[in-house]
């Protein structure tokens, strides 16, 4: 009996744990013959965010993916979904993308929709309802009795995005979610799983194109050589490699006189912004001893400020500067 | 299963609605009864030209042999050199001419018998001179040593060995000859079957890599599940397609052997037999065979046929689909088909072969339990009487082979699939086995 109640306990402990995760990967390693493509890597992803899965080419990224879609099986380590161990039946729950992805091509447009919907297990007759809401929304209701040879790219992709989310699953993962569109419908598609986000969809966001990461995602992960090297808020990883440079515009009538002070004082680098102004225009990295109001009176009193921002690391710069430490 | 009958519905459709696919349903019986036609009429063509033959018969014994027939026609020629009559057939077109010398004895003349011509002459119109020359040498032989032919004929007498079970059953040659006709027949359709679906199916299976569809297939079933789907998909295309040739051609034959007569029918064996069977004398033949086919083992041999039938083609089927899951595109087959005719070949050749020798000797047994030689042993051994227990212990096998060799070619697809554009060695396949 108590060992009853204390493995219910902790089946409770565990559903509150999990509750806000929508998917928890723990200690997840999987080898190919020699070759090791993933190593104890775990990840954490909170319900209604978009979780960007960042790293270079052959990482790993998408053998995790594959694994969470019960693709391929992990070694070690285990995948919990919705406070559930990955099940055969949870597939429902998931809508994938692939990067390497297309459909039948002598199969018409609608018949083919059809079919990959009934596969994730929509009746014909729901999935014909939600068809026509997705093919007017994006405005393809043309296309249903085209066969894919006759579409375009950009046009199938339309087709296999709607093909992605019609089931409306709890977990989107999407692999290079933009390649093959023009920048009006990478656009659309944007605003599409933005919009999926905020009517309560996770989202899990693989891509080389660090805009997009900085635009959309709460949550990044990075993997290199099969190890996760970085993971967090993207705002909290933001501040912990902010490096305390500012840069600034100063117009003077002694250039050569204060960039030498400067120098002699702060690490200087050059700078380029657009101004109006003919001014001094340096990054300049102040050390933690020194409080930015300091040196905001600094400067100030060395001639006129007119410009001074805070330089903050961008997604790319994090991303090359991390895998260079490694 | 809800994901199964999706899939073989979908790959059914593709199948017949494919253009080729529909094209070659309707035009093959077309084109097969269109060249059996020609070849039927080209030899009714052939038969219809008279061959004229000239006979040189220097001893004169011969003479009286050569009766002319309406496709050959003979003419005896008299007091002339051989060089004077082998100009006079270049002239008159004649198309061959035999040329007999005298000699000391009968035994000299074996050797000694030339038979000129423009080309050399067919086998069997040789075979056919040759017979009459020996016959008519024998009886002369015969004579010599002072028996006339009368008594020859009257000494000779056709012996009929009557053939009989322990049990009482009758059995006989006659018999024997169906079942070879049931088995071969048999393992031909089968053979047939596998080679032309065997790689119909290979290909449906690569249709999901070259179009970049398999992963968003496989996140969605069990690669076991869409290979099931795929092998049964396909097979009831097959069957369907199968049926309209079988129905088409039975058609279409009954047309044209109207138009050419009985000639063109001839060329199936089994009619072939009926016929001489007729020709060798009465109805009684007619009425045997059919009294011979009621004494084969009908029930057996039909659930049999479609268990083995059945059981040895997907069992094919999954072969090909491994191969089809092993690889990125057709071209990158080749070095696996090899493995998967053997097999089909040699359980026809002992078929053929050894069964027919030996129906139930070692060979013929071992053979008829591998799984990928009894579909086609089995059935041609089954006329000849096999216990039930063996019947079923092979089935059992057959069937429990598909399944492995499904669950075998659904490994490889997990693992081939995530390989692109590297062609696999059979190294690196035994190695996916174990990922």
């Amino acid at each position: 009996m108590k060992v009853g109640i204390l493995s219910n306990q902790y089946i409770y402990i565990l559903q509150i744990k999990f509750m806000e995760k929508l998917l928890v990967v723990n200690n997840v390693s999987k080898v190919y013959g020699d070759y090791k493509a993933l190593n104890n890597v775990s990840i954490e992803v909170e319900k209604g965010s978009i979780f960007g899965l960042l790293g270079p080419n052959g990482a790993g990224k998408t053998t995790l993916i594959r694994i969470i879609n019960q693709i391929t099986l992990p070694d070690s380590g285990s995948v919990i979904l919705d406070g559930e161990p990955l099940q055969p039946h949870h597939v429902k729950y998931i809508g994938y993308l692939p990067e390497e992805r297309g459909l039948y091509k002598t199969m018409k447009v609608g018949e083919q929709a059809l079919y990959l919907a009934q596969l994730k297990g929509l009746s014909k007759q729901e999935a014909k309802e939600r068809l026509k809401y997705w093919f007017d929304r994006l405005q393809i209701g043309d296309w249903w009795d085209k066969k894919i040879q006759e579409l375009s790219k950009g046009m199938a992709q339309k087709i296999q995005f709607v093909v992605t989310v019609l089931h409306k699953p709890k977990l989107l993962i999407f692999d290079e979610p933009f390649s093959g569109f023009d920048p009006i419908n990478a656009n659309i598609i944007k605003d599409e799983i933005l919009k999926l986000r905020d009517d309560g969809a996770t989202v899990i966001f693989s891509t080389h194109r660090m805009e997009s990461v900085e635009e959309m995602c709460d949550h990044i992960a990075l993997i290199y050589k099969s190890n996760k090297i970085l993971d967090g808020k993207l705002i909290d990883i933001k501040r912990q490699y902010r490096s305390n440079m500012f840069e600034i515009g100063l117009i003077t009538p002694n250039h050569a006189a204060i960039s030498a002070s400067l120098m002699e004082k702060f690490e200087v680098f050059p700078a380029t912004f657009k101004s109006i102004n003919d001014e001094l225009q340096y990054k300049v990295k102040v050390p933690d001893s020194v409080a930015t109001n300091d040196f905001v009176n600094y400067l100030t009193s060395q001639g006129q400020l007119t410009h001074f921002v805070e330089v903050i690391p961008s997604a790319s710069d994090i991303f090359i500067e991390t895998i260079q430490k490694n | 299963m809800n994901h199964l009958s999706l899939i073989i519905k979908r790959e059914y459709l593709t199948k017949v609605r494919n253009k080729s696919f529909i094209i070659m349903t309707f035009l093959s019986p077309f084109i097969f009864v269109g060249i059996f036609a020609l070849v039927a009429y080209l030899s009714s063509l052939n038969s219809d030209t008279v061959r004229k033959i000239s006979i040189l018969d220097e001893t004169g014994l011969f003479a009286d042999e050569f009766n002319s027939s309406p496709h050959m026609q003979y003419k005896i020629l008299q007091n002339i050199t051989l060089e004077a009559a082998k100009k006079e057939a270049e002239i008159e077109e004649i198309y061959g001419l035999l040329f007999i010398p005298k000699t000391e004895n009968l035994e000299d003349l074996s050797k000694k018998i030339t038979f000129y011509s423009e080309d050399s002459p067919s086998l069997s119109m040789m075979s056919d001179i040759n017979n009459m020359l020996e016959t008519r040498v024998n009886t002369l032989k015969l004579k010599e040593a002072g028996i006339d032919s009368e008594t020859i004929k009257s000494l000779h007498i056709d012996i009929n060995t009557n053939q009989e079970t322990f049990k009482g059953k009758e059995t006989s040659k006659l018999g024997s000859g169906l079942k070879l006709i049931f088995g071969g027949v048999a393992g031909y359709l089968l053979f047939m079957f596998i080679i032309i679906y065997g790689n119909m199916i290979m290909r449906s299976v690569i249709e999901e890599k070259t179009s970049r569809v398999i992963e968003v297939i496989i996140s969605s079933v069990k690669p076991r599940v869409l290979l099931l789907g795929k092998i049964f998909g396909t097979t009831l295309a097959g069957i369907a397609q199968f049926l309209v040739w079988v129905v088409l051609i039975l058609v279409l034959m009954t047309v044209v052997t109207s138009i050419f007569g009985v000639d063109a029918a001839s060329a199936s064996p089994s009619q072939q037999i009926m016929e001489n069977s007729i020709d060798g004398g009465t109805q009684q033949v007619l009425h045997d065979v059919m009294l011979e086919i009621n004494n084969l083992p009908i029930l057996n041999l039909i659930v049999m046929f479609i268990l083995f039938f059945v059981g040895g083609y997907l069992l094919y089927a999954s072969l090909y689909a491994s191969v089809g899951a092993a690889v990125d595109s057709e071209t990158d087959t080749q070095q696996f088909m090899m493995p998967i005719l053997m097999p089909l070949v040699l359980a026809v050749y002992v078929g053929f072969f050894t069964v027919m020798d030996n129906p139930h000797g070692t060979v013929s047994q071992v053979f008829s339990y591998i799984p990928f030689t009894s579909p086609v042993v089995m059935l041609m051994r089954i006329p000849f009487g096999v216990p039930v227990w063996q019947q079923i212990i092979s089935v059992v096998i057959l069937f429990g082979s598909f399944i492995g060799m499904v669950w075998f070619a659904a490994k490889i697809y997990r693992v081939g699939i995530l390989m692109y554009g590297k062609k696999p060695t059979y190294k690196e396949i035994f190695k996916w086995l174990k990922y």
